[in-house]
């Protein structure tokens, strides 16, 4: 058994140490908000928080997480489904098409919204290059992003 | 999205609490004791002939036979149904249309259809006329061709909100005791101004569907559109932004396992011989199936899947396509290309004598160009959750042809088509490739092997090496010009690997002599629709080409493209406003370079104007600009939202794009070696619309992509005077 703090919950699962987050939080956990997109970190489709730095859940055994926090996609907004400003500004800006990447996308963001609250546009690039996006919802990923920022100093995460 | 229920649809279309429904099912022709047995056999399905349904909250449901890959079709045919019934749009709910020919058959056509109805060619297969041709498409309920808001929108669900309208005003018209024309409809509610009376739709939803569905209802006219032409928020959004959005990949079931599976990585061939020994003692692993054609482990979860397939050694058969490479294949299309000459192959349009104009030309210009075979590499890699037992086969996936698939495990599954029922999910994208059915046919094999539900999803090097391709093609060009460099023929000649088959043809141009022809190519390889379809390919072709052909002439490529316009004002208009967009007529600094193209494509005029920079180490494309006339945008920046995705899509091809053959097999495997554009590479983009034609609309999903490739090769020329004449440009050491 491996104890896992996921969204602030402690869960308990039966898998080999080596499963990759991804599937122990998708078909153990039942969270599918966080998305197989390549297997090889190369998509960030897969992303979430490991106290608080986005990983590639696709390639971090489950092992790597013990002890600390993982956050998914489920566990940004409040309890009461109020969203956070980057999920906020996501609808705001309608950001999504076929929406399969979005959760990489916003757990990306998130985490470079924490780390800086207000990003240049090439930072913006920078931090999102990892994240790819096959509808091209790139320009109002921009443009969320920067609407968040502008609100930056009450952005938080679950 | 909602789902169906029990509660939903009672009786000839009236559901409890007085909901109206309309639909075949109120019709005569279709009576009820038909139905209800189909209605009582699916789980928390139950199937229906209706577009539109209001509860006794006076909730306004559209039905929509279409389904949602990121295009924002939920919303924009809800939009067109609310708008003609006059409801209260934060009152509207959406419901996708279960898998049933019953839903939307032809039925419908037959009572509100207006013939000689376009329906894009993608689609004509499945249809024997142009006045079945809808009907017979709804019934299979195909997402694709940019047909659902010019076909299904524009023809039924406005034509099911109007109906519904005049029922409800008929029914109320009979209660108050007032003539109908006394009544007006605003936010689902009945108005009698004379009296001052007002009631909810709901009141009269129970009496509104035992009136006569009227057969002709009327349509609004554009000045009394109130949700038409205007920008809604999409209302899949929210659930694509929390995590909470089901796609395919998401299915769920009670004791469900996981499939990882390996096809044969050469069309054709067949899986002669395994080594399972260590995967079949790994944990979790249940099941190993040599399928023939592809080998499946069935696990507990699908990680220790994929680690137990890893391990399985496996010989194929020899088939006829191991020798093929790419170079060859693409010599081949030279070999033919050569010995079609001046006069063999198909020959698709003629007008007029080419040859004698061209050898009468003061200039003539010749080029060939050629494009790769191209992935759809949708983010959701391809799966499908299937349950086969008992005399029943349940299928969970996100397909463009809902219906089509629940065919297909049906065939597959062997159980009766009426206990096979498909569950549709939202799509990780679809660009064409989800139209295809071997996922379907896959996992439901899979399942009957098992008896137990199974979720096969394929890694992304399975998706990539397995997909239905956009096929490569050369395509070779002889334009011929006047002394006062004027276009007097246009001479083509292309290779063809798969129907469907417009794109070659440039009516839009006025050329006095044309000839296009074309030569196919048979091969081993798969091949599909990908977005735009033959437009990705020969929107490059002929926009590169009339490109080289202004040059010749010197003329600009604008200045030379309105001439050939010359009498068609729309197409002018959407020229011009792109040249005004971009400040065609501006210097730009020294090393960049503005270029310039124009495809109508799927009933939409586009033209694009790509700026790139030179002068770095890379490639960069700084801005696109795009005037598009769709005819009516029935939301604007849901049709923008389809521009910029069109850029970003035409771009990752022009830029990267190529799958390659090398002994019959696809080389590239995932990201690394397929890359998609990233957000660094992105472009701005700026999009304008403009209503030429409120009767006749266009499409929204693919017009945008063709452009782009010439519109950036066309700048990269006037940046640096380098044609390209081959794609994608990292083969020219642009990227």
């Amino acid at each position: 058994m491996i104890k896992l703090n996921v969204n602030g919950q402690i869960k308990e699962v039966d898998v080999d140490p080596a499963t990759p987050i991804l599937w122990v939080v998708r078909e153990n956990l039942k969270m599918t908000g966080t998305k197989f997109g390549c297997g090889v970190a190369l998509c960030g489709a897969c992303t979430v928080h490991v106290d608080g730095q986005p990983v590639r859940s696709c390639s971090t055994p489950v092992s790597e997480a013990d002890g600390k926090a993982i956050t998914t996609i489920e566990g940004l907004a409040d309890q009461d489904g109020t969203f956070t400003k980057v999920q906020q500004a996501w609808v705001d800006e309608q950001v999504a098409q076929c929406g399969y990447c979005q959760s990489g996308q916003i757990m990306s963001a998130t985490a470079l919204l924490k780390k800086n609250p207000n990003p240049s546009d090439d930072q913006i690039d920078a931090a999102m290059a990892g994240n790819i996006c096959r509808c091209g919802t790139y320009v109002r990923i921009r443009k969320a992003i920067k609407a968040a920022a502008g609100l930056s100093s009450e952005t938080q995460e679950a | 999205m909602g789902k169906w229920t029990r509660r939903a649809f009672i009786g000839a279309g009236v559901a409890a609490g007085g909901a109206l429904v309309v639909g075949i099912a109120v019709r005569p022709g279709n009576p009820v004791d038909q139905l209800s047995p189909l209605v009582a056999k699916g789980e928390g399905e139950k199937l229906i002939n209706a577009w539109v349904k209001i509860d006794a909250e006076n909730i306004v449901t559209a039905i929509v036979p279409h389904v949602e890959m990121g295009q924002g079709i939920f919303t924009s045919l809800a939009q067109m149904l609310a708008d003609e019934l006059d409801a209260d749009w934060s009152k509207v709910r959406i419901l996708e249309a279960p898998a049933d020919a019953k839903y939307s058959s032809s039925h419908i056509g037959r009572e509100f259809l207006a013939p000689n109805l376009e329906v894009p060619e993608i689609l004509e297969p499945t249809v024997s006329g142009s006045f079945l041709s809808l009907a017979t498409a709804m019934t299979l309920q195909i997402t694709g061709g940019s047909f659902s808001i010019r076909g299904t929108g524009q023809r039924a669900m406005r034509t099911a909100g109007a109906a519904a309208r005049e029922m409800l005003v008929a029914a109320a018209a009979e209660k108050w005791k007032v003539p109908a024309a006394e009544l007006r409809t605003e936010n689902s509610m009945v108005i009698h101004d004379k009296s001052s009376k007002s009631e909810p739709f709901a009141n009269f939803a129970e009496a509104a569907a035992e009136q006569n569905l009227p057969a002709k209802p009327t349509l609004k006219s554009p000045k009394d559109y109130k949700l038409m032409g205007k920008t809604i928020a999409r209302t899949d959004i929210p659930a694509k932004s929390d995590g909470s959005a089901i796609f395919g990949i998401d299915a769920d079931l009670p004791d469900m396992k996981y499939a990882a599976v390996k096809a044969a990585p050469v069309v054709g061939a067949t899986v002669e011989s395994m080594d399972a020994s260590v995967a079949k003692n790994m944990p979790g692993v249940l099941q190993i199936l040599n399928m023939g054609d592809f080998v499946a482990v069935v696990a507990d979860g699908y990680w220790q899947a994929e680690q137990a397939l890893a391990t399985i050694e496996t010989r194929y058969s020899k088939t006829e396509g191991d020798t093929l490479d790419q170079d060859a294949l693409f010599a081949r299309y030279a070999t033919m290309l050569d010995e079609a000459g001046d006069s063999e192959g198909d020959v698709e349009t003629e007008n007029g004598d080419v040859t004698n104009a061209f050898a009468n030309a003061a200039t003539k210009i010749e080029a060939e160009y050629k494009v790769p075979f191209l992935a759809h590499a949708t983010m959701e890699p391809m799966n499908c959750t299937a349950w086969v037992r008992d005399g029943k086969c349940d299928v969970w996936s996100g397909t463009q042809s809902p219906l089509m698939a629940r065919k297909t495990a049906a065939e597959v599954s062997g159980i009766d088509y009426d206990n096979v029922t498909y569950h549709n999910a939202f799509l990780g994208g679809g660009f064409g490739r989800r139209s295809e059915m071997d996922v379907i046919i896959m996992a439901t094999r899979i399942a009957k092997a098992t008896q137990y539900p199974v979720k096969m999803i394929w890694s992304r090097e399975e998706d990539t090496t397995q997909d239905h391709y956009r096929p490569s093609a050369t395509s070779r060009f002889q334009g011929g010009l006047d002394e006062n460099g004027k276009a007097v023929s246009w001479s083509n000649i292309h290779t063809h690997l798969f129907d469907p088959q417009e794109a070659p043809t440039v009516p839009y141009y006025k050329i006095a002599n044309h000839k296009i022809r074309k030569i196919d190519v048979p091969t081993h390889l798969r091949f599909g629709p990908w977005r735009s379809v033959d437009h990705s390919q020969h929107g490059y072709f002929i926009e590169s080409f009339v490109d080289e052909m202004a040059h010749a002439a010197g003329k600009d490529g604008y200045a030379f493209r309105r001439e050939l316009l010359a009498g068609s004002p729309r197409h002018l208009k959407v020229l011009d406003k792109v040249a005004e967009m971009s400040g065609w007529d501006q210097p730009l600094p020294a090393g960049h370079g503005r270029g310039i193209a124009f495809v109508p494509s799927f009933g939409t005029i586009v033209a694009e104007v790509a700026e790139v920079d030179m002068t770095g180490a890379k490639l960069k494309v700084k801005t696109v600009y795009v005037a598009a006339d769709p005819g009516f945008a029935v939301n604007p920046d849901g049709f923008a939202a389809q521009m910029e995705s069109s850029i970003a899509f035409g771009l990752t091809a022009a830029l990267y794009g190529e799958i390659s053959i090398k002994n019959g097999a696809v080389q590239q495997s995932n990201f690394h070696d397929y890359p998609i554009l990233r957000i660094n590479e992105m472009p701005d983009v700026k999009v304008e619309i403009i209503n030429g034609d409120h009767k006749k609309l266009g499409g929204a999903g693919e017009p945008g992509l063709p452009p782009l490739a010439p519109a950036v090769t066309n700048a990269i020329f006037a940046a640096t005077g380098k044609r390209v004449r081959e794609l994608p440009l990292s083969k020219a050491q642009f990227t």
